[in-house]
Protein backbone atom coordinates (compact mmCIF):
# COMPACT_ATOMS: atom_id res chain seq x y z
CA UNK A 1 0.00 0.00 0.00
CA UNK A 2 1.35 3.43 -1.16
CA UNK A 3 1.94 5.99 1.19
CA UNK A 4 -0.10 9.02 -0.51
CA UNK A 5 -1.49 11.84 1.96
CA UNK A 6 -3.51 13.97 0.43
CA UNK A 7 -5.53 16.20 2.81
CA UNK A 8 -8.83 17.12 1.30
CA UNK A 9 -10.55 18.30 4.22
CA UNK A 10 -8.25 20.84 4.80
CA UNK A 11 -9.94 23.77 6.17
CA UNK A 12 -9.08 27.01 8.86
CA UNK A 13 -10.07 24.78 12.11
CA UNK A 14 -8.25 21.31 10.52
CA UNK A 15 -6.17 21.56 13.58
CA UNK A 16 -8.87 21.54 16.21
CA UNK A 17 -10.85 19.17 14.59
CA UNK A 18 -7.75 17.10 13.66
CA UNK A 19 -7.28 17.02 17.89
CA UNK A 20 -10.46 15.75 18.41
CA UNK A 21 -10.45 13.56 15.55
CA UNK A 22 -6.78 11.92 16.85
CA UNK A 23 -8.40 11.45 20.31
CA UNK A 24 -11.75 9.65 19.01
CA UNK A 25 -8.98 7.47 16.99
CA UNK A 26 -6.83 6.90 20.19
CA UNK A 27 -10.51 5.63 22.09
CA UNK A 28 -11.58 3.23 18.94
CA UNK A 29 -7.94 1.97 19.20
CA UNK A 30 -8.16 1.37 23.09
CA UNK A 31 -11.38 -0.21 22.78
CA UNK A 32 -10.15 -2.94 20.17
CA UNK A 33 -6.90 -3.72 22.26
CA UNK A 34 -8.20 -3.47 25.79
CA UNK A 35 -9.65 -6.81 25.86
CA UNK A 36 -6.01 -7.98 24.88
CA UNK A 37 -4.28 -5.95 26.77
CA UNK A 38 -6.86 -7.58 29.82
CA UNK A 39 -6.70 -11.29 28.24
CA UNK A 40 -2.67 -10.88 28.97
CA UNK A 41 -2.56 -9.37 32.41
CA UNK A 42 -5.02 -11.82 33.85
CA UNK A 43 -2.96 -14.82 32.12
CA UNK A 44 -0.05 -14.11 34.47
CA UNK A 45 -2.44 -13.60 37.88
CA UNK A 46 -3.84 -15.88 40.31
CA UNK A 47 -7.71 -16.29 40.54
CA UNK A 48 -7.29 -14.18 43.99
CA UNK A 49 -5.99 -11.33 41.88
CA UNK A 50 -8.38 -11.64 38.57
CA UNK A 51 -11.30 -12.20 41.08
CA UNK A 52 -10.35 -9.92 43.72
CA UNK A 53 -9.41 -6.10 43.44
CA UNK A 54 -6.87 -5.96 41.02
CA UNK A 55 -9.40 -6.32 37.72
CA UNK A 56 -7.41 -4.63 35.32
CA UNK A 57 -3.82 -3.78 36.99
CA UNK A 58 -0.67 -5.19 35.75
CA UNK A 59 0.05 -8.68 37.52
CA UNK A 60 1.13 -7.68 41.45
CA UNK A 61 2.68 -11.50 41.34
CA UNK A 62 3.97 -12.64 37.78
CA UNK A 63 2.54 -16.05 37.55
CA UNK A 64 4.43 -17.63 34.69
CA UNK A 65 3.65 -20.90 35.86
CA UNK A 66 0.00 -20.40 33.98
CA UNK A 67 2.20 -20.51 30.84
CA UNK A 68 3.91 -24.01 31.69
CA UNK A 69 0.79 -25.71 33.04
CA UNK A 70 -0.87 -24.85 29.97
CA UNK A 71 1.82 -25.55 27.69
CA UNK A 72 2.58 -28.94 29.30
CA UNK A 73 -0.07 -30.91 30.95
CA UNK A 74 -2.63 -28.31 28.91
CA UNK A 75 -2.04 -29.61 25.91
CA UNK A 76 -1.70 -26.21 23.97
CA UNK A 77 1.54 -27.03 22.79
CA UNK A 78 0.04 -30.15 21.45
CA UNK A 79 -3.04 -28.05 19.60
CA UNK A 80 -0.45 -25.70 18.51
CA UNK A 81 1.77 -28.03 16.80
CA UNK A 82 -1.27 -29.69 14.91
CA UNK A 83 -2.48 -26.49 13.53
CA UNK A 84 1.36 -25.78 12.32
CA UNK A 85 1.20 -29.01 11.09
CA UNK A 86 -2.58 -28.56 9.67
CA UNK A 87 -2.13 -24.96 8.03
CA UNK A 88 1.37 -25.85 6.91
CA UNK A 89 0.89 -28.50 4.87
CA UNK A 90 -2.64 -26.85 3.26
CA UNK A 91 -0.48 -24.26 2.83
CA UNK A 92 2.12 -25.82 0.54
CA UNK A 93 -0.13 -28.25 -1.19
CA UNK A 94 -2.69 -25.62 -1.65
CA UNK A 95 0.18 -23.75 -3.40
CA UNK A 96 1.48 -25.91 -5.30
CA UNK A 97 -1.94 -27.34 -6.71
CA UNK A 98 -3.43 -23.86 -7.03
CA UNK A 99 -0.50 -22.13 -9.13
CA UNK A 100 -0.20 -25.09 -11.30
CA UNK A 101 -3.79 -25.39 -11.90
CA UNK A 102 -4.36 -21.34 -12.45
CA UNK A 103 -1.28 -21.67 -14.96
CA UNK A 104 -2.78 -24.31 -17.00
CA UNK A 105 -5.60 -22.06 -16.75
CA UNK A 106 -3.76 -18.52 -17.70
CA UNK A 107 -1.50 -20.36 -19.94
CA UNK A 108 -2.40 -22.92 -22.09
CA UNK A 109 -4.94 -22.64 -24.50
CA UNK A 110 -7.86 -25.33 -24.18
CA UNK A 111 -11.16 -25.14 -24.78
CA UNK A 112 -13.05 -25.93 -21.57
CA UNK A 113 -10.64 -22.94 -19.84
CA UNK A 114 -12.98 -20.87 -19.12
CA UNK A 115 -15.67 -23.06 -17.95
CA UNK A 116 -13.30 -24.52 -14.85
CA UNK A 117 -11.79 -21.35 -14.59
CA UNK A 118 -15.43 -20.47 -13.35
CA UNK A 119 -16.18 -23.19 -11.84
CA UNK A 120 -13.58 -22.91 -9.27
CA UNK A 121 -14.12 -19.03 -8.87
CA UNK A 122 -17.90 -19.82 -8.04
CA UNK A 123 -16.45 -22.28 -5.22
CA UNK A 124 -14.97 -19.32 -3.57
CA UNK A 125 -18.89 -18.71 -2.42
CA UNK A 126 -19.80 -22.37 -1.02
CA UNK A 127 -19.94 -21.29 2.87
CA UNK A 128 -18.64 -24.78 5.05
CA UNK A 129 -21.77 -26.04 6.04
CA UNK A 130 -22.87 -27.14 2.91
CA UNK A 131 -21.19 -29.67 2.59
CA UNK A 132 -19.59 -30.77 5.75
CA UNK A 133 -22.44 -34.07 6.01
CA UNK A 134 -21.39 -35.74 2.98
CA UNK A 135 -18.02 -34.44 3.45
CA UNK A 136 -17.83 -35.90 7.13
CA UNK A 137 -19.45 -39.14 5.40
CA UNK A 138 -17.24 -39.54 2.69
CA UNK A 139 -13.60 -38.63 5.23
CA UNK A 140 -15.57 -41.46 7.10
CA UNK A 141 -15.97 -43.97 4.29
CA UNK A 142 -12.19 -43.53 2.95
CA UNK A 143 -11.17 -44.04 6.39
CA UNK A 144 -9.14 -40.76 7.23
CA UNK A 145 -11.72 -39.59 9.87
CA UNK A 146 -10.32 -38.73 13.08
CA UNK A 147 -6.30 -38.28 11.42
CA UNK A 148 -4.51 -35.59 9.95
CA UNK A 149 -5.45 -36.48 6.62
CA UNK A 150 -9.35 -36.11 6.72
CA UNK A 151 -8.87 -32.76 8.12
CA UNK A 152 -6.47 -31.55 5.55
CA UNK A 153 -8.36 -32.72 2.64
CA UNK A 154 -11.21 -30.21 3.01
CA UNK A 155 -8.94 -27.63 4.04
CA UNK A 156 -7.28 -27.99 0.93
CA UNK A 157 -9.75 -28.12 -0.96
CA UNK A 158 -11.32 -24.74 0.47
CA UNK A 159 -8.41 -22.87 -0.22
CA UNK A 160 -8.09 -23.90 -3.54
CA UNK A 161 -10.82 -21.26 -5.18
CA UNK A 162 -9.45 -18.14 -3.77
CA UNK A 163 -5.96 -19.11 -3.96
CA UNK A 164 -6.68 -19.82 -7.66
CA UNK A 165 -8.10 -16.24 -8.66
CA UNK A 166 -5.90 -14.77 -6.68
CA UNK A 167 -2.71 -16.21 -8.71
CA UNK A 168 -4.87 -16.26 -12.15
CA UNK A 169 -5.11 -12.79 -11.84
CA UNK A 170 -1.43 -12.13 -11.32
CA UNK A 171 -0.32 -14.16 -14.12
CA UNK A 172 -2.86 -12.18 -16.31
CA UNK A 173 -0.75 -9.07 -15.79
CA UNK A 174 2.49 -11.29 -15.89
CA UNK A 175 4.47 -10.94 -19.25
CA UNK A 176 5.04 -14.36 -21.32
CA UNK A 177 8.43 -13.35 -22.91
CA UNK A 178 10.28 -14.73 -20.52
CA UNK A 179 8.58 -18.29 -20.55
CA UNK A 180 8.16 -18.12 -24.55
CA UNK A 181 12.35 -17.66 -24.43
CA UNK A 182 12.26 -20.71 -22.51
CA UNK A 183 10.66 -23.12 -24.52
CA UNK A 184 12.47 -21.84 -27.52
CA UNK A 185 15.63 -23.09 -25.85
CA UNK A 186 14.17 -26.05 -25.84
CA UNK A 187 13.07 -26.15 -21.66
CA UNK A 188 10.08 -28.21 -20.56
CA UNK A 189 6.95 -27.34 -19.63
CA UNK A 190 7.78 -29.20 -16.21
CA UNK A 191 11.15 -27.70 -15.40
CA UNK A 192 9.77 -23.88 -17.16
CA UNK A 193 6.93 -23.79 -14.45
CA UNK A 194 9.72 -24.81 -11.55
CA UNK A 195 12.53 -23.05 -12.16
CA UNK A 196 11.41 -19.59 -14.19
CA UNK A 197 7.68 -19.35 -13.48
CA UNK A 198 7.30 -20.34 -9.52
CA UNK A 199 10.25 -17.80 -8.90
CA UNK A 200 8.03 -14.95 -10.07
CA UNK A 201 4.68 -16.15 -8.94
CA UNK A 202 6.23 -15.72 -5.63
CA UNK A 203 4.28 -12.37 -4.71
CA UNK A 204 1.17 -13.66 -5.70
CA UNK A 205 2.01 -16.78 -3.75
CA UNK A 206 2.68 -14.99 -0.30
CA UNK A 207 -0.80 -13.10 -0.91
CA UNK A 208 -2.72 -16.41 -1.07
CA UNK A 209 -0.54 -18.72 1.26
CA UNK A 210 -1.37 -15.28 3.82
CA UNK A 211 -5.07 -15.96 2.74
CA UNK A 212 -4.98 -19.94 3.25
CA UNK A 213 -3.46 -19.65 6.50
CA UNK A 214 -5.40 -17.44 7.85
CA UNK A 215 -8.36 -19.19 7.15
CA UNK A 216 -7.03 -22.86 8.41
CA UNK A 217 -5.47 -21.64 11.53
CA UNK A 218 -8.69 -20.10 12.75
CA UNK A 219 -11.14 -22.87 10.93
CA UNK A 220 -13.88 -24.23 13.56
CA UNK A 221 -16.65 -26.24 11.96
CA UNK A 222 -14.81 -28.99 9.67
CA UNK A 223 -11.82 -29.48 13.14
CA UNK A 224 -14.82 -29.46 15.22
CA UNK A 225 -16.28 -32.27 13.53
CA UNK A 226 -13.86 -34.24 11.83
CA UNK A 227 -11.60 -34.47 14.87
CA UNK A 228 -12.15 -36.28 17.57
CA UNK A 229 -8.89 -37.58 19.51
CA UNK A 230 -7.21 -35.20 21.55
CA UNK A 231 -4.00 -35.33 20.34
CA UNK A 232 -5.01 -34.46 16.83
CA UNK A 233 -6.93 -31.59 17.96
CA UNK A 234 -6.34 -27.75 16.38
CA UNK A 235 -6.05 -24.93 18.40
CA UNK A 236 -9.55 -23.21 17.64
CA UNK A 237 -11.22 -26.61 19.26
CA UNK A 238 -8.67 -27.43 21.52
CA UNK A 239 -9.02 -23.94 23.65
CA UNK A 240 -12.61 -24.73 23.72
CA UNK A 241 -11.61 -28.23 25.58
CA UNK A 242 -9.00 -26.99 27.19
CA UNK A 243 -11.57 -23.93 28.70
CA UNK A 244 -13.75 -26.86 29.42
CA UNK A 245 -11.37 -28.35 31.37
CA UNK A 246 -10.16 -25.57 33.76
CA UNK A 247 -13.27 -23.65 33.80
CA UNK A 248 -12.64 -21.97 36.80
CA UNK A 249 -8.84 -21.48 36.69
CA UNK A 250 -9.03 -18.21 34.48
CA UNK A 251 -5.37 -17.75 34.80
CA UNK A 252 -4.52 -20.41 33.14
CA UNK A 253 -7.22 -20.45 30.68
CA UNK A 254 -5.64 -16.90 29.81
CA UNK A 255 -2.14 -18.19 29.41
CA UNK A 256 -3.25 -20.69 26.74
CA UNK A 257 -5.38 -18.17 25.13
CA UNK A 258 -2.14 -16.09 24.95
CA UNK A 259 0.17 -18.81 23.81
CA UNK A 260 -2.73 -19.64 20.82
CA UNK A 261 -2.91 -15.86 19.92
CA UNK A 262 0.81 -14.49 20.55
CA UNK A 263 2.35 -16.23 17.44
CA UNK A 264 -0.22 -14.79 15.09
CA UNK A 265 0.15 -11.60 16.71
CA UNK A 266 3.90 -11.09 16.42
CA UNK A 267 3.87 -12.90 12.74
CA UNK A 268 0.93 -9.62 11.98
CA UNK A 269 3.04 -7.21 13.38
CA UNK A 270 5.96 -8.03 11.31
CA UNK A 271 3.83 -8.53 8.28
CA UNK A 272 1.23 -6.11 8.74
CA UNK A 273 0.86 -4.86 4.90
CA UNK A 274 1.45 -7.83 3.43
CA UNK A 275 -1.59 -9.65 5.72
CA UNK A 276 -3.75 -6.77 5.21
CA UNK A 277 -3.30 -6.44 1.14
CA UNK A 278 -3.83 -10.13 1.36
CA UNK A 279 -6.97 -10.13 3.48
CA UNK A 280 -8.20 -7.13 1.58
CA UNK A 281 -7.13 -8.77 -2.30
CA UNK A 282 -9.10 -11.51 -0.87
CA UNK A 283 -12.23 -9.95 -0.30
CA UNK A 284 -12.39 -7.32 -3.06
CA UNK A 285 -11.22 -9.89 -5.26
CA UNK A 286 -14.28 -12.28 -3.83
CA UNK B 1 4.38 -27.91 -33.38
CA UNK B 2 5.24 -30.72 -30.86
CA UNK B 3 5.57 -28.45 -27.89
CA UNK B 4 1.64 -27.40 -28.56
CA UNK B 5 0.92 -31.01 -28.89
CA UNK B 6 2.96 -31.62 -25.45
CA UNK B 7 0.87 -28.72 -23.75
CA UNK B 8 -2.35 -30.21 -24.16
CA UNK B 9 -0.66 -33.37 -22.37
CA UNK B 10 0.49 -30.68 -19.66
CA UNK B 11 -3.18 -29.04 -19.00
CA UNK B 12 -3.89 -32.53 -17.40
CA UNK B 13 -0.85 -32.66 -15.40
CA UNK B 14 -1.33 -29.11 -14.48
CA UNK B 15 -5.53 -28.51 -13.78
CA UNK B 16 -6.43 -31.49 -13.10
CA UNK B 17 -5.29 -32.26 -9.36
CA UNK B 18 -6.83 -29.28 -7.55
CA UNK B 19 -10.19 -29.75 -10.08
CA UNK B 20 -10.43 -33.33 -9.26
CA UNK B 21 -10.08 -32.55 -5.89
CA UNK B 22 -12.12 -29.79 -6.55
CA UNK B 23 -15.06 -31.59 -7.70
CA UNK B 24 -15.16 -34.82 -5.65
CA UNK B 25 -15.36 -33.09 -2.36
CA UNK B 26 -16.08 -29.92 -3.28
CA UNK B 27 -19.36 -30.28 -5.38
CA UNK B 28 -20.23 -33.77 -4.88
CA UNK B 29 -20.52 -33.31 -1.39
CA UNK B 30 -22.44 -29.65 -2.15
CA UNK B 31 -24.58 -31.75 -4.47
CA UNK B 32 -25.74 -34.62 -2.00
CA UNK B 33 -26.32 -32.10 0.47
CA UNK B 34 -29.23 -30.61 -1.70
CA UNK B 35 -30.52 -34.15 -2.13
CA UNK B 36 -30.72 -35.34 1.30
CA UNK B 37 -32.73 -32.06 1.79
CA UNK B 38 -35.37 -33.98 0.03
CA UNK B 39 -35.28 -36.86 2.11
CA UNK B 40 -36.44 -38.40 5.17
CA UNK B 41 -33.02 -39.65 6.52
CA UNK B 42 -31.40 -40.14 9.79
CA UNK B 43 -28.05 -41.45 8.30
CA UNK B 44 -28.89 -45.29 9.26
CA UNK B 45 -32.42 -46.26 7.90
CA UNK B 46 -33.56 -45.80 5.08
CA UNK B 47 -34.06 -42.88 3.01
CA UNK B 48 -37.81 -41.88 2.26
CA UNK B 49 -38.00 -38.82 -0.32
CA UNK B 50 -39.81 -36.21 1.04
CA UNK B 51 -40.18 -33.53 -1.81
CA UNK B 52 -39.85 -30.36 -0.51
CA UNK B 53 -41.43 -31.08 3.03
CA UNK B 54 -38.14 -30.11 4.69
CA UNK B 55 -38.12 -26.90 2.90
CA UNK B 56 -41.97 -26.17 4.64
CA UNK B 57 -41.16 -27.60 7.66
CA UNK B 58 -38.56 -24.97 8.15
CA UNK B 59 -41.33 -22.67 8.43
CA UNK B 60 -44.66 -24.91 9.55
CA UNK B 61 -43.05 -26.90 11.85
CA UNK B 62 -40.04 -25.51 13.21
CA UNK B 63 -40.41 -23.56 16.36
CA UNK B 64 -36.77 -22.06 16.15
CA UNK B 65 -35.70 -21.74 12.59
CA UNK B 66 -37.78 -18.56 12.06
CA UNK B 67 -36.17 -17.50 15.19
CA UNK B 68 -32.63 -18.31 14.17
CA UNK B 69 -33.37 -16.62 11.03
CA UNK B 70 -34.58 -13.33 12.28
CA UNK B 71 -31.58 -13.27 14.49
CA UNK B 72 -29.78 -13.88 11.49
CA UNK B 73 -30.97 -11.07 10.26
CA UNK B 74 -30.57 -8.92 12.72
CA UNK B 75 -26.40 -9.55 12.98
CA UNK B 76 -26.88 -8.43 9.15
CA UNK B 77 -28.30 -5.22 10.31
CA UNK B 78 -26.15 -4.40 13.36
CA UNK B 79 -23.05 -5.90 10.96
CA UNK B 80 -23.81 -3.24 7.95
CA UNK B 81 -25.40 -0.42 9.88
CA UNK B 82 -22.96 -0.15 12.30
CA UNK B 83 -19.89 -1.80 11.62
CA UNK B 84 -19.49 -0.30 8.05
CA UNK B 85 -20.72 2.97 9.23
CA UNK B 86 -18.32 2.74 11.79
CA UNK B 87 -15.51 1.19 9.71
CA UNK B 88 -16.53 3.79 6.86
CA UNK B 89 -15.95 6.95 9.04
CA UNK B 90 -12.44 5.37 10.31
CA UNK B 91 -11.28 4.65 7.34
CA UNK B 92 -12.13 8.59 5.88
CA UNK B 93 -10.20 9.71 9.35
CA UNK B 94 -7.27 7.41 8.33
CA UNK B 95 -7.28 8.64 4.81
CA UNK B 96 -6.60 12.43 5.91
CA UNK B 97 -3.65 11.54 6.30
CA UNK B 98 -3.37 11.89 10.44
CA UNK B 99 -0.69 11.03 12.48
CA UNK B 100 -0.22 8.03 13.12
CA UNK B 101 -2.00 6.49 10.07
CA UNK B 102 -0.39 3.39 10.10
CA UNK B 103 0.14 2.41 13.80
CA UNK B 104 -3.94 2.93 13.59
CA UNK B 105 -4.32 1.02 10.66
CA UNK B 106 -2.45 -2.04 12.30
CA UNK B 107 -4.23 -1.90 16.09
CA UNK B 108 -7.58 -1.56 14.54
CA UNK B 109 -6.76 -4.63 12.36
CA UNK B 110 -5.44 -6.78 15.26
CA UNK B 111 -8.70 -8.34 15.92
CA UNK B 112 -9.47 -9.43 12.98
CA UNK B 113 -5.82 -12.29 13.04
CA UNK B 114 -7.06 -13.53 15.81
CA UNK B 115 -8.99 -17.15 15.73
CA UNK B 116 -12.91 -16.64 16.61
CA UNK B 117 -12.50 -19.23 19.20
CA UNK B 118 -10.37 -16.99 21.28
CA UNK B 119 -12.35 -13.77 20.45
CA UNK B 120 -15.36 -15.53 21.57
CA UNK B 121 -13.74 -17.42 25.45
CA UNK B 122 -12.25 -13.56 25.66
CA UNK B 123 -16.00 -11.82 25.46
CA UNK B 124 -17.68 -14.76 27.66
CA UNK B 125 -14.68 -13.66 29.92
CA UNK B 126 -16.25 -9.86 29.63
CA UNK B 127 -19.68 -10.80 30.06
CA UNK B 128 -19.15 -13.24 32.84
CA UNK B 129 -21.71 -12.24 35.41
CA UNK B 130 -19.59 -12.81 38.64
CA UNK B 131 -16.19 -11.51 37.55
CA UNK B 132 -16.04 -10.29 34.02
CA UNK B 133 -15.30 -6.94 32.96
CA UNK B 134 -18.62 -5.69 32.09
CA UNK B 135 -20.24 -6.12 35.40
CA UNK B 136 -17.11 -4.54 37.20
CA UNK B 137 -17.60 -1.40 35.72
CA UNK B 138 -21.12 -1.60 35.57
CA UNK B 139 -20.66 -2.26 39.63
CA UNK B 140 -19.42 1.52 39.60
CA UNK B 141 -22.68 2.67 38.98
CA UNK B 142 -25.25 0.16 40.03
CA UNK B 143 -23.86 -1.00 43.14
CA UNK B 144 -21.15 -3.83 44.46
CA UNK B 145 -23.69 -6.58 44.28
CA UNK B 146 -24.48 -5.95 40.31
CA UNK B 147 -24.24 -9.38 38.26
CA UNK B 148 -26.86 -9.21 36.02
CA UNK B 149 -26.10 -12.50 33.43
CA UNK B 150 -25.51 -11.53 29.74
CA UNK B 151 -24.76 -15.11 28.88
CA UNK B 152 -27.95 -16.60 30.09
CA UNK B 153 -30.31 -14.24 29.93
CA UNK B 154 -33.14 -14.62 26.75
CA UNK B 155 -32.93 -10.98 26.22
CA UNK B 156 -29.27 -10.48 25.82
CA UNK B 157 -27.97 -13.74 25.16
CA UNK B 158 -27.40 -13.65 21.12
CA UNK B 159 -26.67 -9.33 21.66
CA UNK B 160 -23.31 -10.67 23.63
CA UNK B 161 -22.03 -12.77 20.23
CA UNK B 162 -23.19 -9.82 18.12
CA UNK B 163 -21.17 -7.77 20.26
CA UNK B 164 -17.96 -10.22 19.73
CA UNK B 165 -18.77 -10.02 15.86
CA UNK B 166 -18.78 -6.34 15.09
CA UNK B 167 -15.84 -6.12 17.72
CA UNK B 168 -13.75 -8.34 15.75
CA UNK B 169 -14.31 -7.06 12.39
CA UNK B 170 -14.81 -3.48 12.05
CA UNK B 171 -10.76 -3.28 11.14
CA UNK B 172 -11.35 -5.44 8.25
CA UNK B 173 -13.84 -3.15 6.88
CA UNK B 174 -12.36 -0.30 7.55
CA UNK B 175 -9.16 -1.93 5.88
CA UNK B 176 -11.20 -2.55 2.81
CA UNK B 177 -12.49 1.01 2.46
CA UNK B 178 -9.36 2.21 2.93
CA UNK B 179 -7.64 0.58 0.58
CA UNK B 180 -10.58 1.38 -2.02
CA UNK B 181 -9.97 5.20 -1.04
CA UNK B 182 -6.19 5.02 -1.82
CA UNK B 183 -7.17 3.78 -5.43
CA UNK B 184 -9.22 7.06 -5.66
CA UNK B 185 -7.42 9.28 -7.77
CA UNK B 186 -6.21 12.61 -5.94
CA UNK B 187 -7.31 14.85 -9.12
CA UNK B 188 -10.95 14.71 -8.17
CA UNK B 189 -10.89 15.60 -5.00
CA UNK B 190 -8.30 18.76 -6.26
CA UNK B 191 -11.03 19.53 -8.72
CA UNK B 192 -13.60 19.79 -5.66
CA UNK B 193 -11.70 21.87 -4.06
CA UNK B 194 -11.32 24.57 -6.93
CA UNK B 195 -15.02 24.30 -6.78
CA UNK B 196 -15.36 24.84 -3.40
CA UNK B 197 -16.99 22.09 -1.75
CA UNK B 198 -16.25 21.60 1.55
CA UNK B 199 -15.19 18.42 3.52
CA UNK B 200 -18.83 16.84 3.84
CA UNK B 201 -19.72 17.32 0.46
CA UNK B 202 -16.59 16.09 -1.29
CA UNK B 203 -17.88 12.72 0.78
CA UNK B 204 -20.66 12.34 -0.19
CA UNK B 205 -20.25 13.69 -4.29
CA UNK B 206 -16.66 12.00 -4.43
CA UNK B 207 -15.66 9.40 -1.85
CA UNK B 208 -19.27 7.55 -1.59
CA UNK B 209 -19.98 6.88 -5.26
CA UNK B 210 -16.74 6.39 -5.98
CA UNK B 211 -16.29 3.84 -3.39
CA UNK B 212 -19.67 2.58 -4.22
CA UNK B 213 -17.98 -1.12 -5.33
CA UNK B 214 -16.36 -1.00 -2.40
CA UNK B 215 -19.18 -0.89 -0.50
CA UNK B 216 -20.94 -3.20 -2.16
CA UNK B 217 -18.42 -5.71 -1.80
CA UNK B 218 -18.22 -5.15 2.06
CA UNK B 219 -22.59 -5.46 2.46
CA UNK B 220 -22.40 -8.43 0.47
CA UNK B 221 -19.70 -9.95 3.33
CA UNK B 222 -20.83 -8.41 6.30
CA UNK B 223 -24.72 -9.86 4.64
CA UNK B 224 -24.00 -12.83 3.74
CA UNK B 225 -21.46 -13.34 6.70
CA UNK B 226 -24.10 -13.32 8.96
CA UNK B 227 -26.80 -15.31 6.66
CA UNK B 228 -24.11 -18.27 7.43
CA UNK B 229 -22.60 -16.90 11.02
CA UNK B 230 -21.74 -19.89 12.89
CA UNK B 231 -18.81 -19.59 15.37
CA UNK B 232 -19.61 -17.36 18.01
CA UNK B 233 -23.26 -18.63 18.90
CA UNK B 234 -21.54 -22.23 18.94
CA UNK B 235 -19.11 -21.30 21.00
CA UNK B 236 -20.28 -18.36 23.43
CA UNK B 237 -23.88 -19.55 24.09
CA UNK B 238 -24.51 -22.82 22.19
CA UNK B 239 -28.20 -21.39 20.87
CA UNK B 240 -28.94 -21.35 24.22
CA UNK B 241 -30.84 -20.49 26.73
CA UNK B 242 -33.86 -22.37 25.18
CA UNK B 243 -32.56 -21.43 21.21
CA UNK B 244 -33.14 -17.93 21.93
CA UNK B 245 -29.59 -16.98 20.54
CA UNK B 246 -30.06 -19.87 17.97
CA UNK B 247 -28.97 -18.83 14.25
CA UNK B 248 -29.62 -20.91 11.13
CA UNK B 249 -26.19 -22.28 11.01
CA UNK B 250 -26.46 -23.97 14.76
CA UNK B 251 -29.20 -25.32 14.70
CA UNK B 252 -28.08 -26.67 11.35
CA UNK B 253 -24.59 -28.26 12.95
CA UNK B 254 -26.81 -29.22 15.96
CA UNK B 255 -29.45 -31.39 14.03
CA UNK B 256 -27.10 -33.16 12.25
CA UNK B 257 -24.59 -34.09 14.78
CA UNK B 258 -26.61 -34.14 17.53
CA UNK B 259 -29.94 -35.37 16.49
CA UNK B 260 -28.98 -37.27 13.46
CA UNK B 261 -31.82 -35.12 11.00
CA UNK B 262 -29.42 -35.54 8.21
CA UNK B 263 -32.62 -34.59 5.78
CA UNK B 264 -33.72 -31.86 7.44
CA UNK B 265 -30.16 -30.77 8.57
CA UNK B 266 -29.32 -30.65 5.13
CA UNK B 267 -32.15 -28.54 4.30
CA UNK B 268 -31.24 -26.07 6.59
CA UNK B 269 -27.90 -25.91 5.07
CA UNK B 270 -29.06 -25.64 1.66
CA UNK B 271 -31.53 -22.56 2.33
CA UNK B 272 -28.50 -20.82 4.00
CA UNK B 273 -26.88 -21.16 0.64
CA UNK B 274 -30.49 -19.91 -0.95
CA UNK B 275 -30.44 -17.75 1.33
CA UNK B 276 -26.89 -15.65 0.40
CA UNK B 277 -27.46 -16.20 -3.26
CA UNK B 278 -30.64 -14.37 -3.03
CA UNK B 279 -29.44 -11.97 -1.14
CA UNK B 280 -26.41 -11.86 -3.14
CA UNK B 281 -28.54 -10.96 -6.20
CA UNK B 282 -30.92 -8.48 -4.19
CA UNK B 283 -27.72 -6.11 -3.00
CA UNK B 284 -26.08 -6.74 -6.48
CA UNK B 285 -29.46 -5.58 -7.99
CA UNK B 286 -29.48 -2.39 -5.24
CA UNK B 287 -26.18 -1.22 -6.48
CA UNK B 288 -26.34 -1.51 -10.27
CA UNK B 289 -29.65 0.76 -9.99
CA UNK B 290 -28.66 3.20 -7.53
CA UNK B 291 -25.55 3.10 -10.39
CA UNK B 292 -27.72 3.52 -13.04
CA UNK B 293 -29.54 6.73 -11.01
CA UNK B 294 -26.21 8.48 -10.51
CA UNK B 295 -24.85 8.20 -13.87
CA UNK B 296 -27.96 9.42 -15.20
CA UNK B 297 -27.69 12.70 -13.62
Amino acid sequence: MKKQTYNFLQTKNIKKNSKLLFVILIIIAVIQIFPLYWLITYSLKSNAEIFGDNVIGLPRDWRWVNYKIALGEGGILRYFINSVVYSGVTLLVAGLLSSMAAYGLMRMKWKFNKLIYNIFIIGIMIPTQATLLPLFQMIDKMGVKGGYLGLMIPYIVFALPMSIMILSSFFMGLPKELEEAAYIDGCGVMRCFFQIIFPMIKPALATASIFTFMATWNELMFANTLIDRDELKTLPVGIMSFVGQYVTDWGLIGAGMVIATLPIIIIYIFLSNQVQESLVMGAVKG
Amino acid sequence: MNKLMNRKRYIFIFVMPAFLLFVVFMAVPLIMTGIYGLFDYDGIGKMSFAGIQNYINLFAKDRHFPHAMVNSLILAAASIVIQLTLAFLLAIALNKGIKGEKFFRTVYFIPVVISTTVISQLWMKIFNSDYGLLNVFLRLFKGADYNFSWLTTPSTAFMTTVVAGVWQYIGYYMLIMYAGMKSISPEYYEAAKIDGANGFQTITKITLPLLAPVIETCVLFALTGSLRSFDFVYIMTNGGPNHASDLPATLMYNNLFRRGLYGYGSAQAFFIVFECLIFTFIIKKLFKKADDNASGI
